[in-house]
């Protein structure tokens, strides 16, 4: 489904990795890990397209992103470093806009629903500004679960700043997510109770 | 198709709401702007009726450069705009209803404005409707080409005044045919070329400029 070969990836004029494939079949949980600075981020990014490859191609479906943004896209759900929360809005309106953004066509009560489910019932009408780092954290990771119709998952460090319980309640989800046929790619430093065991992708060994 | 227009069109108008502030200052440095000029040249109203169009179009012009470096920067700084851009909907959709609703909180309200702003200046009579047509006709173009240069700009230190240079150049154009309708409207050669010109400027900057905002997004997000 999602693969790469020979990614090399230059932030600034550094070469941060070179010569890096992976390869993510449906139901895989992958785990990139590396030391700080390694370019986990960076991979991400260049997994989903936000940023391109100094050599080598990103593959999805087996046709180069490159090529065919729009097909990666529409089945992808990346949830980056930033938790993409405007501080003027409600967590609500921020997590509806989150959605329409993207193309998804989710009503409010869905909405509201998947608030609840992560733990923001009574944080519904505030402003996102007067929230906790882990509340962030949270309207943002809510759209998990209106996304579980797009396969392909790829969390920046989706457990910073969550407390025990969410940490469990989050790995039991992308561990739901992978069962069901999805797919999972993340960052992390913490070691997060997953049912299954994720395959790791340590970029500092393709390091430069 | 269009959920994403429609979703940043609201939620635009929603902050530009909620920060009201923002929106007033804008519209109060045109105020006052204009209200400089009889102090500068003195009051003297043949002459303030005379330098009228240039001045308000001028003023027009950098109300809307005021606040244009805001434009992508707070969805820059919290990472919006890479959702926006991973969005599967077409990006030049929601370029154009962030430019649209930029427009809607910054141009709208200058245009509204100048008429009253004419008055001070004692603008004749004959050119108020030819002001306003040129004004909506022309601020969309500035709001434009403005936001190529706010998404080329993005992220950089010393932004704001790198955009200033960027943009003001190409803002000439629209000066000189949006004042110059007003003044061919007064000196009684119709003002009809002038907003024709200006029309055609804002369908070829409504066709051509998202999709270069969209690519120079694409590039300052790398």
């Amino acid at each position: 489904m999602l693969e790469a070969h020979d990614l090399a990836c230059l932030k600034g004029d550094r070469l941060l990795f070179r010569g890096l494939a992976l390869r993510l079949q449906a139901g895989g949980l992958l785990r990139v890990a590396g030391p700080n600075g390694v370019g986990k981020t960076s991979l991400l990014r260049l997994v989903t397209g936000l940023a391109l490859p100094e050599a080598g191609e990103v593959r999805w479906r087996s046709v180069g992103i490159r090529s065919d943004r729009e097909a990666l896209h529409r089945e992808l759900l990346y949830l980056g470093h930033a938790p993409a929360l405007n501080d003027l809005l409600t967590p609500l309106e921020n997590l509806r806009f989150a959605c329409a953004a993207a193309g998804d066509d989710v009503d409010a009560q869905s909405c509201v629903t998947a608030l609840a489910r992560i733990g923001l019932e009574n944080q519904l009408d505030l402003p996102a500004r007067v929230l906790s780092q882990g509340q962030r954290r949270r309207v943002g990771l809510a759209r998990l679960f209106l996304s579980t119709r797009r396969p392909l998952w790829v969390l920046d460090e989706p457990f910073t700043a969550l407390d025990v319980a969410a940490v469990a309640e989050l790995a039991a989800t992308l561990s739901d997510h992978c069962d069901a046929g999805g797919m999972v790619m993340l960052t992390t430093h913490q070691d997060a109770p997953f049912t299954r065991v994720p395959d790791v992708l340590d970029v500092g060994a393709y390091a430069c | 198709m269009l959920s994403a227009f429609f979703a940043v069109l609201r939620r635009d108008l929603l902050l530009a709401w909620r920060g009201r502030a923002d929106v007033l200052v804008t519209l109060a440095f045109f105020v006052i702007v204009v209200c400089l000029f009889p102090f500068g040249v003195g009051a003297e109203a043949n002459l303030l009726r005379t330098i009228a169009p240039g001045v308000l179009w001028v003023a027009a012009l950098l109300a809307s450069l005021l606040s244009l470096h805001r434009l992508f920067a707070q969805d820059h700084a919290d990472g919006t705009l890479e959702q926006l851009l991973l969005s599967s909907e077409p990006a030049v959709l929601w370029v154009t209803a962030k430019v649209l609703a930029f427009w809607l909180t910054t141009g709208l309200p200058v245009v509204v404005v100048a008429p009253v702003l004419g008055m001070l200046l004692d603008l004749e009579q004959g050119a108020y409707p030819v002001l306003v047509i040129s004004l909506v006709l022309g601020t969309p173009i500035l709001a434009l080409l403005g936001a190529v240069g706010a998404a080329l700009t993005l992220g950089l230190r010393g932004g704001g005044m790198l955009l200033a240079l960027l943009v003001l150049p190409l803002f000439v154009p629209v000066l000189i045919f949006g004042a110059g309708a007003v003044e061919a409207e007064l000196s009684g050669t119709g003002a009809t070329a002038h907003l024709l010109l200006l029309g055609g400027g804002l369908a070829g900057a409504l066709a051509l400029a998202p999709w270069a905002c969209m690519a120079a997004l694409r590039v300052s997000t790398e």
